[in-house]
């Protein structure tokens, strides 16, 4: 009888906790449910209404109520980016021819590519390109989004590869920390979105179009005067070249090979120039930098494979 | 004992059917890049196994560094995708207009297609027929394929490691 109350007493408090637990389960998972509902609920009502077009007092309103308005460069998204990078590699091919040696551009791509992978922005909405162009300036440019251009002049400050990869991971940076779209001046990027606000209708049309291809052309010629012109400021080359030593430590690469290449350009850049002399801090004062976090330049005997796909790819350069 | 036999049952089921709610659905995201790639494992120089368009769906279910675990839904896709080839926000491909007004009033929701696109491209073009965006296409192709990538650091002596883990 004892033996049965006990048992009976077991069974009895098993099927309590049973409940308990299945009533906390129950809460937990229905109230997850239940967040997930909500966000199914405001899908489907966006997925609901797919045309249509705002009025003009609507498009007011967003305009005014400045939530559709961008705050920063940041505002942009990938995709916008990337329309802008292309153009503004349009304008950068308008300057330079590019250079028709296939295996060349194979080889730069294979190791631009590679040393993307090692970035903080390894992915970006149409990837990392590089192109040779066929100009004997000192010159490299970096468009939003990843379109990335070195002349024949400035890869003959390269004597190995991992001098290469420190051209491309300097630009890579550039990318990176998006200094292409900080260039564009904010007045642009307020019209720019306050007019993606005030579309509505699936396609943008007559006035608002002009209206946006018009900022997107200012946008454009802010980013180029900057990159052919004026430069970046220090603090952003300073930054590109701490993302290139990062990129290049990360990727197995020497950093001092950065410090390399730019002796060898301090000693082919002609004062007064058009090119890096006239955009870039000297390569003294990047070295100076740089040495900061490397420590003194030691030269590294450079290894095989590299130096031998190196030669083959640019050895006539 | 029948009833709590039942119920030690009803318990098992729903608590396996919250295991894997959780662990499938930890947090949903959109693909923002063209072509997003999955792979075997998190790192670049893995196995791709799937790939994805922009404005995808994906849902998060682990996270390692930089790396999302990743299914694609309404697919059997899936696998380890970078955080940076993933956005937050709910991509709205051909958005209308309500999407327009719910975008003015929340950060969660981007639009493809809109502001600086192609067709400004185009408008752009047509203004300026002496800016010739051959090469920007030629350029666009020129991509290395995984194999060229894992021989080019096999070869070379280098690794991936950092952004790229």
């Amino acid at each position: 009888m004892k033996t049965y109350n006990g048992r009976r007493f077991f069974l009895k408090t098993s099927e309590r906790v049973c409940h308990g637990l299945l009533a906390l389960l129950l809460t937990v998972v229905l109230g997850y449910g239940c967040e997930t509902l909500d966000s199914v609920t405001s899908l489907g009502k966006t997925f609901a209404v797919q045309s249509g077009v705002v009025t003009d007092s609507q498009a007011q309103s967003i305009i005014e109520s400045g939530k559709a308005v961008a705050k920063t460069f940041e505002d942009f998204t990938p995709e916008q980016e990337y329309y802008i990078g292309r153009t503004v590699g349009a304008m950068v091919l308008s300057r330079y021819e590019p250079y028709r040696n296939k295996r060349a551009n194979i080889y730069l791509n294979v190791l631009g590519q590679t040393l993307a992978r090692a970035s903080d922005l390894p992915e970006t909405f149409g990837g990392y390109h590089f192109l040779i162009q066929d100009s004997d300036e000192i010159n490299a440019f970096a468009a939003p989004g990843g379109l990335i251009f070195v002349t024949r002049g400035m890869l003959r400050c390269c004597t190995t590869e991992d001098s290469v990869a420190a051209v491309l991971a300097h630009e890579i940076g550039h990318v990176q920390h998006k200094h292409g779209l900080q260039a564009i001046k904010k007045s642009r990027i307020t019209s720019a979105l306050t007019t993606i606000g005030a579309e509505g209708a699936k396609q943008l049309g007559g006035e608002n179009l002009a209206r946006i291809t018009q900022t997107f052309e200012n946008a454009i010629s802010d980013i180029t005067q900057t990159l052919i012109n004026n430069g970046y400021s220090r603090s952003f080359e300073a930054q590109a070249d701490a993302a290139a030593i990062m990129i290049m430590e990360r990727a197995g690469y020497e950093p001092n090979a950065l410090m390399a290449m730019l002796h060898v350009m301090k000693g082919k850049l002609k004062p007064g120039g058009i090119d890096f002399a006239k955009t870039h801090p000297s390569p003294e004062r990047r070295i100076t930098w740089i040495r900061k976090r490397i420590g003194q330049f030691k030269s590294v005997k450079p290894h095989t494979i590299r130096q031998s796909r190196f030669s083959n790819a640019l050895g006539g350069i | 004992m029948r009833k709590l036999k039942i119920d030690v049952f009803v318990f098992f089921l729903i608590f396996l059917t919250g295991a894997v709610a959780f662990a499938v659905v930890h947090k949903m995201m959109s693909v923002q890049v063209k072509n997003g790639q999955i792979r075997t494992s998190p790192t670049f120089l893995s196995k791709i196994v799937a790939r994805v368009s922009y404005g995808d769906q994906v849902g998060v279910s682990e996270e390692k560094g930089e790396w999302f675990k990743v299914a694609v839904t309404g697919s059997r896709k899936a696998g380890w995708m970078h955080s940076t080839s993933l956005s937050p926000k709910r991509i709205v491909l051909k958005p209308g207009a309500e999407d327009v007004r719910q975008a003015a009033d929340s950060d969660e929701i981007a639009l493809a297609g809109k502001g600086f696109s192609q067709q400004v491209e185009n408008e752009f073009r047509q203004r300026n027929p002496n800016i010739d965006f051959t090469w920007v296409d030629k350029m666009e192709k020129m991509t290395a394929t995984q194999a060229q990538i894992q021989k080019f650091v096999k070869d070379g002596g280098l690794f991936l490691e950092g952004g790229g883990i």
